[in-house]
């Protein structure tokens, strides 16, 4: 079993829940970057959380099937996609994503999982480190698993559509919240950042009025996870996703909650993004 | 020990050194707290990322606060050598800033016995650092943009290589022909948190292996 890809879009790769565990190594979690909606897409076709999907960036996606398929889409929703809805996708029929109308990234899961070789215990292509599959390109054959549970009986699984204007998430104040004081705080938390074009998987680059440091002085590099608002010199958070480096020099201001870094990783260029202080859940 | 927040899912420990950090590394990856899913050490700090469905950052910080640091366990990391041709861009450069000769810097480097005191920067980019200390080695004021695979260097008081072709900071001294991070072995990395590591000088009229 496999598919054909005809077609990539901007950007789309093989996904799944990562390399946990090897951080101390060197080597990221990485996987998928909205991690609600892909385990929801391999929830509908009977796949287990860890089955690898495709991670779409922005529709362009069309792959052809070379056997008979249960195919589902889910994140943002693609014109021509079986959307939240798993479809069986005939021998020889193709599929074709559009361009979302809202969000950023759509999860292709296919009944069986897609089954290239993993690397370090995982499928997920890592673009900041260079592991895993390669980027999938036009031409690709990709193989398909065999199903390991059975399939649910679902049609359809109503879910909200990602946000198309401002997003609002819960942030966390991070471990060197102190090097912007009060004062930093209160900036960070009360503009609307824009989500700059050099986003990626590695974070999203934030535009805004820039938050001041009240200290000079390097920092000695730490550990960090998806989710920190690392501040580099020129003012302008970083929004750490999936690919993020496994430590950094930069001082982390604050950290958007666990569930919410979803909902950001589906925020696309030009977006408002505002950060609400949270409280640990 | 101070511990720091990190979101939701993640606690930072911060310590007062690097002796400090690999004592508790040791103990903490050992025997991970229920719900730790990675233990992450680095300068002055030790980073648990937790599975939020599992435990809570309570609870791990609980954990983290009855942990006895092990300072005796980290002396049990694998020993290796590291043949290296020193004949780095940056020999002389960085042999000046420590106020030596190169070769008195290569028999300073070649000298001591390093070990791994962390990783990050790229798969299997390991930090490593020696007792003797003596090493205080500014970053090249420009960044090169492409440091080739091998490399070994040194930057602060670390010495590293370079596991693949990547932009780069630091002092290069030389180069070793072993492939630090190689996929097609078991394990990929070869320089983990408290491996210890001997550099070796290869002669100039030696033949690379």
């Amino acid at each position: 079993m496999s598919l054909t890809v005809l077609a990539t879009g901007p950007l789309t790769t093989v996904q799944d829940l990562g390399r946990p565990g090897q951080a101390a190594l060197g080597i990221g979690r990485s996987g998928v970057c909205d991690r609600a909606s892909a385990a929801l897409a391999n929830r509908l076709v009977g796949n287990r959380a860890d089955a690898a999907v495709l991670e779409v960036t922005f529709g362009g996606l069309a792959v052809r099937a070379e056997a008979d398929l249960l195919v589902v889409t889910a994140g943002a929703r693609c014109p021509g996609a079986p959307h939240a809805a798993p479809t069986v996708l005939r021998r020889g029929q193709e599929l074709r994503l559009g361009p979302p109308a809202s969000g950023l990234r759509t999860y292709l899961a296919v009944r069986g999982g897609i089954a290239v070789p993993p690397v370090l215990g995982s499928r997920a292509t890592d673009v900041l480190a260079g592991l895993g599959p390669a980027v999938v390109a036009a031409g690709d054959g990709l193989p398909v698993g065999e199903p390991v549970d059975p399939a649910p009986g679902v049609d359809l699984a109503p879910v909200p559509e990602p946000v198309a204007g401002e997003l609002t998430v819960g942030v966390l104040p991070g471990p060197r919240a102190d090097w912007f004081g009060d004062a930093g705080w209160a900036a960070l938390t009360g503009q609307a950042w824009a989500v700059t074009s050099e986003s990626n998987r590695v974070g999203l680059r934030l535009d805004g009025t820039p938050l001041d440091r009240l200290r000079a002085g390097e920092l000695p590099s730490e550990g960090m996870v998806r989710g920190a608002l690392q501040v580099p010199p020129s003012g302008l958070p970083v929004l750490f996703l999936a690919d993020h480096p496994v430590t950094g020099g930069y001082p982390v201001i604050g950290y958007v909650t666990d569930a919410d870094v979803d909902r950001c990783a589906q925020l696309r260029p030009g977006q408002a993004l505002r950060l609400r202080p949270g409280s640990l859940p | 020990m101070r511990l720091l927040p990190s979101g939701s899912a993640a606690l930072l420990v911060e310590l007062d050194g690097l002796d400090d950090v690999l004592a508790l590394y040791a103990a903490l990856s050992a025997h991970p707290p229920h719900g730790v899913v990675d233990v992450v050490p680095a300068a002055r700090t030790v980073l648990l990322m937790t599975d939020p469905a599992v435990t809570t950052l309570a609870a791990v910080a609980d954990a983290v606060r009855a942990t006895t640091p092990r300072p005796d366990v980290q002396a049990l990391g694998d020993r290796i050598e590291l043949p290296v041709h020193y004949d780095g861009a940056d020999l002389s450069d960085a042999a000046e800033l420590l106020g030596l000769t190169p070769a008195g810097l290569v028999e300073r480097h070649t000298g001591a016995e390093w070990t791994v005191a962390f990783c990050g920067f790229a798969p299997g980019f390991g930090y490593l650092t020696e007792p003797g200390g003596q090493w205080d080695v500014p970053r090249r004021a420009t960044p090169r943009t492409k440091v080739p695979p091998g490399s070994v260097a040194l930057a602060g008081e670390f010495s590293g290589v370079y596991p693949r072709e990547s932009p780069g900071g630091w002092q290069l001294i030389g180069r070793t022909d072993v492939a630090v991070f190689d996929l097609g072995r078991e394990p990929a990395a070869l320089l983990r948190p408290g491996t210890r590591v001997r550099f070796v000088a290869v002669s100039q009229g030696e033949v690379s292996r």
